[in-house]
C-alpha cells in the first residue's frame, strides 16, 4: 500500500532556541488509524498543526498524496485543506449559528468567495449534512444552535464539519480531552467507525494511554519534539511508556497489562 | 422544514436590507442630504486642507493666547467633573439597587439623573446662556449637569456591579448603613469611578470646544474667532493644540487606569 | 478553648508588630496613584474657581437668576415662532441627520472593524488603524463639521460627513472589541478547511459578534441625536437644535427653549428606552 501521509525528517522552531520538533519522520497508510501520544508540551499539537500547515514547519518534508505540502501555493494549499478534516479539542464551532450551518462551514473551501460569503449551499449539500449528522446521532439537533449542545454534541458536530468535506484524512487535536468519559468514548466509537467502514485514515492526538492502545493500530510516541517509539498499538510496552512519558510515567503504567488483556 | 431555515433567514436578511434602504432614502429627502455633495467634499475637504489648513509661522505668534484659553477650557472641564462626581456619587448611592435606602428615594433619584442626562449639554449651554452670558460659568454649569446625569447612571452601574456581594458580607457582621458605604461600597469601586471621572474630563474637553463656540468663551471661541475671519492657518494651530492636549490626557488616563484597575 | 488557642497561634508570629502602628490598608502602587489622581483633580479644581474669569457677575444674583429662569423654561415652555408641526418635523430631521450619521459610520466601521481586530488582521496594521482612530477621537465632532463645512458649505450634507468621523472612530473600537471576543479556534477550524478570509468573516465573525453590532450600533445612533442637536445649534446642521438656538440667541425666548427641551427630551428618553431594551436583550441571549 502506498503511504497517504509522510513526514520527513521535520523540524519546527519558535523564536531562536526553543525547538519545538526535532527530526521527526513517521508515515501513515491509507485507512489507518494512528495515535500520537505524549506529555503535554511533547510538541502533540504542533505537529498535527504542521501537516495541513496551519503552523509552518521550519524544516524537512511532509508529502500527502502526491502533494509536497510545504511548498503548496495559498491556492493549492487550500486545496489540499480540503481534503484533511480537522477536529479540535474546544470543537471550534460558531456557537451562535445552527448545527446544520456549522457543518455546512465544511464545504465553504470549494466555495467561490461570494457563495461563502452569502452562504449559499446547494441542495445536495444540505442532504448531505443531514445524512451525516444522521449517523453521528444528531438527527433531532439539526436546527438547534450550537451553544444548546452537550460537550459530547458539540464534538460530534466538529466531526460532521470535517466530514462533510469528503475528506481523505481526519487531523484531531485531542479530541476528547475535554469530555466526560462516556462522551469520549462516544466520540473515539465514531472515529473508528469512521476509519473502518468509510475508510479515512485518521491520525489522532491522545494523552490517554488507555484509549490510544484500545483504538489504534498504530501509536507514534513523542518527547521533547522527538519520535521515541512507532509502532503497534499491541506491541507497546511499559518501557516505552516510560521512555515517552519520562517521570510522568508512574501514574500511566498501573493498568496497561489489563488493557491488552481486554 | 430544512429549506426553511435557510429561507427564513435569506427572507429576514432581505427585509432588514430593504427597511434600512427605506429609512435610508426618507432620511436624506427629510435632512436635504447631497450624496453627490456628500461624496465629492470629502476629496475637497482634503485639497482644500493640504492648501489652507496648516499653521504658519505668523500663526506661531498667536500660540501664547491659543494656550491661555486652552488652560481655561482644560481647568472648566476638570473643575465641572470633580464637582458633578461628588454629586454622582450621592446621587448614585441613593440611586443603586444594593445601597439605596428605599425603593422611592431611588426611583426619584433615578429619576432626576434621567432628566439631566437626555437634555445635551449644547442644550444646557443655550439655557444657561440667559443667567450667566457668555462667560465661563455658563459653559462650567452645562459641563456640570450634563456631566452629573452621565456619571449618576455610571456610577449607579458600577456600584450595582461591584459591591452587591461585599454589601450583604457585611451586613451580615451587623455593620451599619454608613460603615457598609465608606469600608466596603467606596473602596471596592474607587478605581471604576475615578475610571469614569477620567473618561467625562476627556469627553467634556471635547464638548467644551463646542460649548465654547456656542457661548463665546474659552477655545471653541477661539477657534470661531479665527475660523469665521478666514484665518485657516490660526484657526488650524487651534485644532493642532486641541489635538495635542486631548492625547495627552489620553495617555495620562490610560496609564492611571492602567496602574488603578 | 481550642479555638482562641489556635488564633493565639496564628498572631503569634506577628508579635514584633506589636507596638507599631499596624496599616489596614497596603501602601502600594494603585493605592499611591489613586491618591494622587484624586488630589491633583481637586487641587486643580480650586484652582480653576480660582482663576475663573467671572467678568464682574454676582454669582449668587446669577444662580438665583438661574432658578428663576429655570422655572420659567420647564414650568411655562410655550411655542411662539414655529408651530408644534414644524417642531415635530425638525424632531425628524435631527433624527434622520443621526440616521446617516450612524449607518455611514457603522458600513465604514465594519471594514476598518475587521482590519482593527488583531485575530483577523495583522498586529501592524491594527496598530496603525488604532492610532488613527485615537486621531479622529481627538478632534471634537463640531471641528469636523466646521471643516467640511468650508469644503460642502454649511448645511446637513457637511454635518452628516464631519459627524460621521466620530462614529467611526467609537464604533471601530466597539466592533472591534466584538470581533476579537471570538475565539480564535474557530477561525482555525475554518481555516483548516480551507476557507477564506471573506468566509471565514461572512461565516463565523460577523454572526458571532451580530448582537453586540446592532446594540453597540444603537447606542451610537442615542449619542448621534444628541450629538446632531448640538450640531444644529452649533454648525447649521438644521433640525430641532437649530431652532433652540434661534429661540436662544436670536428671539430670546425662554420659554420656546422649554418647549423644545422637552422635545429633545421625549426622543431622548425614548431612545434610552429602547437601547435599555436592547441590553437587556443581549444579556439574556
Amino acid at each position: 500500500m502506498a503511504a497517504l501521509l509522510e513526514v520527513n525528517h521535520l523540524t519546527k522552531q519558535f523564536g531562536k532556541d526553543s525547538k519545538a520538533l526535532t527530526d521527526v519522520s513517521f508515515s501513515v497508510q491509507e485507512g489507518e488509524f494512528v495515535s500520537i501520544i505524549g506529555p503535554s508540551g511533547a510538541g502533540k499539537s504542533t505537529l498535527l498543526r504542521c501537516i495541513n500547515r496551519m503552523i509552518d514547519a521550519s524544516g524537512g518534508e511532509i508529502r500527502f498524496q502526491d502533494h509536497h505540502v510545504m511548498d503548496l501555493k495559498k491556492k493549492e494549499l487550500k486545496q489540499v485543506r480540503t481534503k484533511i478534516g480537522m477536529i479540535f479539542q474546544h470543537y471550534n464551532l460558531v456557537n451562535r449559528l445552527s448545527v446544520i450551518e456549522n457543518t455546512l462551514h465544511g464545504k465553504l473551501g470549494t466555495k467561490s468567495t461570494w457563495a461563502g460569503v452569502l452562504g449559499l449551499y446547494s441542495n445536495e449539500e444540505k442532504k448531505q449534512a443531514i445524512q451525516i449528522l444522521n449517523v453521528l446521532g444528531l438527527n433531532e439537533m439539526i436546527y438547534k444552535r450550537a451553544d444548546q449542545l452537550s460537550g459530547g454534541q458539540k464534538q460530534r458536530v466538529g466531526i460532521a464539519r470535517a466530514l462533510i468535506q469528503n475528506p481523505r484524512m481526519l487531523l484531531c487535536d485531542e479530541p476528547i480531552a475535554s469530555l466526560d468519559p462516556n462522551s469520549a468514548k462516544v466520540i473515539m466509537d465514531h472515529l473508528k467507525k469512521v476509519s473502518t467502514t468509510m475508510g479515512i485514515t485518521v491520525v489522532v492526538n491522545l494523552h490517554q494511554v488507555d484509549v490510544a492502545i484500545k483504538y489504534s493500530d498504530r501509536i507514534i510516541g513523542i518527547n521533547k519534539g522527538q519520535v521515541v517509539y512507532n509502532g503497534s498499538a499491541k506491541a507497546l510496552t511499559s518501557e516505552d511508556i516510560q521512555r515517552i512519558y519520562g517521570s510522568e510515567a508512574e501514574d500511566l503504567i498501573f493498568d496497561i497489562g489489563g488493557i491488552h488483556a481486554g | 422544514m430544512q429549506a426553511d431555515i435557510f429561507a427564513k433567514k435569506k427572507r429576514n436578511t432581505l427585509a432588514f436590507l430593504l427597511l434600512l434602504g427605506a429609512l435610508t432614502i426618507l432620511a436624506m429627502i427629510i435632512t436635504e442630504y447631497n450624496v453627490l455633495k456628500g461624496f465629492t467634499s470629502i476629496p475637497k475637504a482634503i485639497q482644500w486642507g493640504m492648501a489652507n489648513f496648516y499653521p504658519t509661522a505668523e500663526s506661531l505668534e498667536k500660540l501664547p493666547v491659543i494656550l491661555d484659553k486652552l488652560q481655561e477650557t482644560l481647568l472648566v472641564s476638570i473643575a465641572a467633573t470633580t464637582a458633578a462626581a461628588v454629586f454622582a456619587l450621592l446621587f448614585s448611592i441613593f440611586g443603586s439597587n444594593t445601597t439605596r435606602v428605599n425603593a422611592f428615594f431611588g426611583a426619584i433619584t433615578r429619576g432626576i439623573a434621567t432628566v439631566f442626562r437626555n437634555i445635551d449639554v449644547a442644550a444646557w449651554a443655550l439655557i444657561l446662556l440667559f443667567s450667566f452670558g457668555q462667560s465661563a460659568l455658563t459653559g462650567y454649569f452645562a459641563l456640570f449637569f450634563g456631566s452629573f446625569g452621565f456619571l449618576t447612571r455610571a456610577f449607579t452601574e458600577t456600584i450595582d456591579e461591584v459591591s452587591g456581594g461585599s454589601v450583604e458580607a457585611l451586613k451580615a457582621t451587623g455593620a451599619g448603613y454608613f460603615s457598609i458605604i465608606f469600608q466596603s461600597v467606596i473602596p471596592s469601586s474607587i478605581p471604576q469611578l475615578i475610571s469614569w471621572i477620567l473618561f467625562m474630563i476627556e469627553t467634556n474637553i471635547r464638548s467644551a470646544t463646542l460649548i465654547g463656540l456656542l457661548t463665546g468663551s474659552g477655545i471653541g471661541f477661539t477657534f470661531n474667532l479665527y475660523y469665521k475671519s478666514l484665518a485657516y492657518d490660526t484657526a488650524s494651530l487651534v485644532v493642532v493644540v486641541i489635538i495635542a492636549a486631548i492625547l495627552l490626557i489620553e495617555y495620562a488616563s490610560n496609564y492611571v487606569r492602567k496602574v488603578i484597575l | 478553648m481550642e479555638v482562641k488557642e489556635q488564633l493565639s497561634n496564628v498572631t503569634a508570629p506577628s508579635v514584633h508588630l506589636l507596638g507599631k502602628r499596624i496599616p489596614a490598608k497596603p501602601l502600594n502602587k494603585a493605592a499611591i496613584v489613586t491618591r494622587l489622581t484624586l488630589f491633583i483633580l481637586a487641587a486643580l479644581t480650586v484652582y480653576a474657581f480660582y482663576s475663573f474669569d467671572y467678568k464682574e457677575l454676582d454669582f449668587m444674583d446669577a444662580l438665583l437668576g438661574t432658578f428663576a429662569n429655570l422655572k420659567t423654561i420647564f414650568l411655562e415652555p410655550h411655542l411662539k415662532h414655529f408651530s408644534f408641526g414644524h417642531a415635530l418635523y425638525q424632531v425628524m430631521v435631527t433624527l434622520g441627520l443621526a440616521f446617516l450619521t450612524t449607518l455611514f459610520g457603522a458600513i465604514i466601521a465594519v471594514l476598518f472593524g475587521l482590519m482593527a481586530a488583531e485575530n483577523l488582521s495583522s498586529r501592524r496594521v491594527s496598530i496603525v488603524i488604532k492610532s488613527m482612530v485615537a486621531f479622529i477621537r481627538a478632534v471634537p465632532t463640531v471641528l469636523w463639521v466646521l471643516i467640511f463645512a468650508v469644503a460642502a458649505g454649511l448645511g446637513s450634507t457637511a454635518a452628516v460627513i464631519g459627524m460621521t468621523f466620530h462614529s467611526i472612530g467609537y464604533l471601530i473600537k466597539a466592533y472591534s472589541e466584538s470581533f476579537e471576543e471570538l475565539d480564535r479556534g474557530v477561525i482555525e477550524a475554518l481555516q483548516a478547511s480551507g476557507a477564506n478570509w471573506w468566509q471565514i468573516v461572512f461565516q463565523a465573525v460577523i454572526p458571532s459578534s451580530i448582537t453586540y453590532m446592532i446594540s453597540w450600533t444603537f447606542l451610537r445612533f442615542e449619542i448621534n441625536f444628541a450629538v446632531a442637536v448640538a450640531m444644529g445649534a452649533a454648525a447649521g446642521a438644521g433640525g430641532i437644535g437649530f431652532d433652540m438656538f434661534m429661540a436662544s440667541s436670536f428671539y430670546l425666548d425662554m420659554r420656546e427653549i422649554g418647549a423644545i427641551t422637552y422635545f429633545i427630551l421625549a426622543v431622548a428618553v425614548i431612545l434610552e428606552i429602547f437601547a435599555a431594551k436592547i441590553k437587556r436583550k443581549l444579556k439574556t441571549v
